[in-house]
Formats: C-alpha cells, sequence, structure tokens
C-alpha cells in the first residue's frame, strides 16, 4: 500500500545556519533517513516545502478561481513543512516508517494513497 | 434449548471462525459477512435439522462455503472489468491451507488463540477512537449483533451501524492489519482500555434514562477479560483487570435499591455481597501479584479487594487504601485518582484533611463527584452551610440519572438540617 506522509511542525526562524555543524548535523539525519526509505524499498516520493509564510492560497467556486490571498489555507502554530509518499506493508509499517522522521517535535499525518495516475499498476 | 445454543454459536464460535477466515482470506470484512450468513443459516436450518454434533466445526465450514460465495460473485461482477479468476483461486487455496486444515484439527488451540488475540488487536487498534474500538470489539469479538450493541449503549441501531461501517472502512481503506504488534505490551494496554469502558458503561453508566446498572454490559466485559487472560496466557495487567471487575460485580447487588437508587459503599448490605466472587476475585489477584509485575489494573484491584474482603464499612483498612492511590497516582496519575486518593485520606486522617486535599485539586469543574466529594466532606465536618451550593454544583454536572436522584435527595436532607 502506499501512503502519503505530511509532517506539521512549528517553524523556527533561528534554526541553524547553512554551514554550521549544527545544521550539517539536522540535513544529516534527514538524508540517512531518506536513504532508509530507498534502501528498504519504501521510497516513492517526496519534497520539503518552503515556510507557510511563503504559500499563497487561492479560492474556487464551481471550478472558477474567486480570490487570491497571501498565506496558508490553514493558520496553524504548526505548519505544513513536507511530505512523502511511501509504500508500506500496513498501517503499523506506515506509522513505524513516519516515527523514524526527524521533525523533531510535531505531528506526521498518515493519509493511504487513495489513487496516483503514476503509479505502475492500475 | 435451540434458542441457547445459537446464541452460544454467535458469541462462541462466531468470533473464533471469524478470526481464522479474517486472517486467513486478509479480509475482515468477507469474514464477517460470510459468519453472519452461516449464522442465519444455521437459525434457518438447525431448528429443522438438529444441533450438529460439532457445531463450531459445522459454522467453520459453513462460514467458509460462504466466504467462497461471495468471492465468486464478486469475480464475475468484475470479470468484465478485470479478469480476477486467478486471484479467487490463489485466495481459496491460502483459505483452504489454513482455514480447511482448522476444521479438521480443531483441537489445535494455540493457533486459534493466536488469531483470535491479534482481531482483538485489531479492533483496538490506536488508529480507531474510542467509540469505534468498543463497538468493534463487542460486535467482532464478543459476537454481539448490532442492534443488542445499540441496545446497550442505547443508540438508534442505524447510529451503531453507521459507527460499525465506518471503522470497519477505515481498517479497510488505511491498511490496517491484523498483525502481531511490536509494541504487543503497549497494544494489550489499549485492548484493557477497550473493556474497562464496556465495563464501566456497565456498572454505571452515564445515560439519564437507563436502569444505573446494565449486567449486560458488565458480564460481556468479564467474559472479554477472561477472553485476554486466557489468550495472554495470564498477563498480570489483564489478571488485575479481572480481578477488579470481580470485586465490583460481587457487590452489584447491593449497589442499588428495588426501586434504582443508588446505596452508598458504607450503606451496603455486605451479607449481599456475592463471596464466591470475591473469593474468585481474590485468587485472580493473588496470582496476577505473584508475577511481579505491577500496573495500574493491579493496584486498582488491589484497592477493590480492601474493600470487598471488609465485612463491616469500619472494617475497611483506609490507611492501606490511601498508600495504594498514592501509588496508582505515580504511575497513572490522573485528577480523579487524586480525587480518590483524597476521599481515603478523609476516611483515614478526617474529614478536614482529605477537603484541604480535595480543594487543591485542578481539572475537575466539569465532574459532579468532585462537587458532591466536596460536599459531603464538608457535612461530615460539620460545616452543613458550605455544602448546600457545592451540592447544587455537583447537580449542574450529573448526567446518570441514579447519581442525580442520589444528589437531590442528599441536597434536600441538608436543606431540612
Amino acid at each position: 500500500m502506499e501512503y502519503m506522509i505530511t509532517n506539521y511542525t512549528e517553524y523556527d526562524d533561528d534554526g541553524p545556519a547553512p554551514g554550521t555543524p549544527e545544521f550539517n548535523e539536522m540535513m544529516g539525519a534527514w538524508m540517512a533517513y531518506n536513504q532508509k526509505l530507498i534502501d528498504g524499498g519504501h521510497w516513492v516520493g517526496g519534497a520539503s516545502l518552503a515556510p507557510s509564510d511563503t504559500a499563497t492560497t487561492v479560492s474556487m467556486v464551481d471550478n472558477a478561481k474567486t480570490g487570491t490571498t497571501d498565506g496558508p489555507f490553514a493558520e496553524t502554530k504548526e505548519q505544513l513543512g513536507g511530505f512523502y509518499i511511501i509504500e508500506a506493508a500496513d498501517l503499523d509499517e506506515a506509522i513505524e516508517l513516519a516515527a523514524a522522521m526527524p521533525i523533531g517535535t510535531g505531528k506526521l499525518e498518515i493519509r493511504p494513497i487513495a489513487f496516483r495516475p503514476d503509479a505502475d499498476n492500475g | 434449548m435451540i434458542e441457547n445454543e445459537l446464541t452460544r454459536l454467535a458469541r462462541d464460535d462466531g468470533p473464533r471462525v471469524l478470526s481464522v477466515l479474517a486472517n486467513r482470506f486478509g479480509d475482515l470484512d468477507l469474514a464477517d459477512d460470510a459468519v453472519q450468513d452461516a449464522l442465519v443459516d444455521a437459525a434457518r436450518t438447525w431448528p429443522r435439522d438438529g444441533v450438529p454434533t460439532n457445531p463450531g466445526g459445522w459454522l467453520m465450514t459453513a462460514a467458509r462455503n460462504r466466504a467462497t460465495d461471495r468471492l465468486r460473485k464478486q469475480a464475475s461482477e468484475t470479470r468484465r472489468l478485470k479478469a480476477t479468476g486467478s486471484e479467487i483461486v490463489e485466495r481459496q487455496h491460502a483459505a483452504d491451507a489454513g482455514g480447511l486444515a482448522m476444521i479438521h484439527n480443531a483441537d489445535d488451540a494455540s493457533y486459534l488463540d493466536d488469531e483470535r488475540l491479534r482481531l482483538m488487536l485489531l479492533c483496538s487498534h490506536p488508529a480507531l477512537d474510542d467509540e469505534a474500538q468498543v463497538a468493534l470489539t463487542l460486535r467482532l469479538v464478543a459476537g454481539l449483533t448490532t442492534e443488542e450493541i445499540a441496545a446497550a449503549f442505547l443508540v438508534p441501531t442505524s447510529t451503531m451501524a453507521q459507527r460499525i461501517v465506518r471503522a470497519k472502512r477505515k481498517i479497510r481503506t488505511a491498511g490496517i492489519a491484523m498483525s502481531m504488534p511490536t509494541e504487543l505490551e503497549e497494544r494489550l494496554g489499549i485492548v484493557l482500555g477497550t473493556i474497562y469502558l464496556v465495563f464501566n458503561e456497565g456498572y454505571l453508566t452515564h445515560s439519564a434514562t437507563a436502569a444505573p446498572i446494565r449486567t449486560d454490559l458488565v458480564g460481556e466485559a468479564i467474559r472479554l477479560t477472561k477472553l485476554v487472560v486466557a489468550l495472554t496466557e495470564g498477563h498480570p495487567e489483564a489478571q488485575g483487570l479481572l480481578a477488579l471487575e470481580l470485586f465490583a460485580q460481587a457487590r452489584i447487588d447491593a449497589r442499588t435499591t428495588v426501586d434504582g437508587q443508588l446505596v452508598l459503599l458504607e450503606d451496603q448490605d455486605r451479607s449481599t455481597w456475592d463471596l464466591a466472587v470475591i473469593e474468585e476475585g481474590n485468587r485472580i489477584l493473588a496470582a496476577a501479584l505473584r508475577k511481579l509485575a505491577p500496573g495500574p489494573y493491579q493496584l486498582q484491584a488491589l484497592i477493590g479487594s480492601h474493600h470487598a474482603n471488609a465485612r463491616t464499612a469500619a472494617d475497611t483498612d483506609w490507611p492501606a487504601i490511601v498508600d495504594l492511590y498514592a501509588q496508582l497516582n505515580a504511575v497513572a496519575g490522573t485528577p480523579v485518582v487524586k480525587l480518590n486518593h483524597a476521599v481515603g485520606v478523609a476516611m483515614a486522617d478526617g474529614p478536614l484533611k482529605g477537603l484541604r486535599l480535595v480543594e487543591a485539586l485542578v481539572g475537575l469543574d466539569d465532574y459532579h463527584l468532585f462537587w458532591a466529594t466536596r460536599a459531603e466532606l464538608n457535612m461530615r465536618a460539620g460545616q452543613t452551610s458550605e455544602a448546600i451550593p457545592l451540592f447544587e454544583r455537583a447537580l449542574e454536572h450529573v448526567t446518570s440519572q441514579a447519581e442525580r436522584s442520589h444528589l437531590t435527595q442528599r441536597l434536600a436532607a441538608v436543606r431540612d438540617e
């Protein structure tokens, strides 16, 4: 089965700057996590997102754009930071893989993929 | 006669067959539908043909055949879209390899036990909410009908049916498997929590209209707890929960008057307590404690055993109970545990000492027993006028009819003084 894991954390403006040892340590943890997914045959896709203050929300009614506003759809303390699409045998394995993600403190939402047009099976 | 046998079949063999078929076919819905079909067949044919010599084996064969029928029907419906014939054959073979072998080898109890435990763990999967866990457990593990569960929880059958359908859909769509979890201890804790919810709903309903105690739910909870004890070969916390439930069940008749009024523990006629059930509780609790793996259910059972084994209210060892509540607070500290601890202190060291602890508690403003306890302790300390507004606050928050009527009587008595 395929699942999408989205992560929600409090965005830290004062996070480690690129080039510092702290930054490299943080990136190392993410690289190791990605490699773990690839090596285990779980990797389907994924991306990390720019902070939610760079988001733009488009409102639609009956397939027509009715507005464009600055900011994310939902203003919450914890913001969507990125997503993975993974292959897992069942929800328990998906939970285990999600829980290995080095997000520090936050929430991970796991949703089964209902349909993915670019998947190889129909 | 045949009615009893059909009920036993639905509650005993039904869930057992369901767990085997769900594992073998890898499809909970298919297994559930097949068992329901087979139970309907039994209700139709047994009155005519008589009860088979091996009802469990009969049900296994009948349900397995019904599952295959359903798969065949599904296949012919989808054949136009996709050739699934080979898949069906494959699934049938997989089912035969395990399920059919079971029919001929029904003595292989350990295998069956493993599958039943996995079904219980599935029904209490943390990805399902509490209400769904309770409904699924009663429906699939206890073998109750949706109508019976709806009646027990006083909701319309359609509401309960929808709750079960939604939970089964989540299991199917989210890919929740009937596997043995790696964190078995934690997951067993959720199973016990689900059963304890069933027990508590039976022991003192929140409902405004129902009888205060519904022994059907109490009985089902005890049956389920016994099943967990058996399946885990005596997990100490499962035994702790069982003992706790038995100590409470032993006092059930003394807890209400004939017209449904609640009787407080200290006012109960202890000669009506069921000593055989208390003895069973003592024996199971002793077995749990010998394993030296303490936990919250064993601590609560120990507290229950102090009450159950006190021949008069005055014999109650309150200092020991205070000590146990302090231990319980250390491992599973909730405001309600702290409230019970304070009541113990009041009984052991006087109402004012207890009252001081209760008044320091936060987070219980919506809990009727917080206000009722403060009211009672004020009464005992001779501060009658303080008690009146506290009883009124308690009445604002109480939901159970039996407790409301008890509190109303107390308030009337205070006002007369």
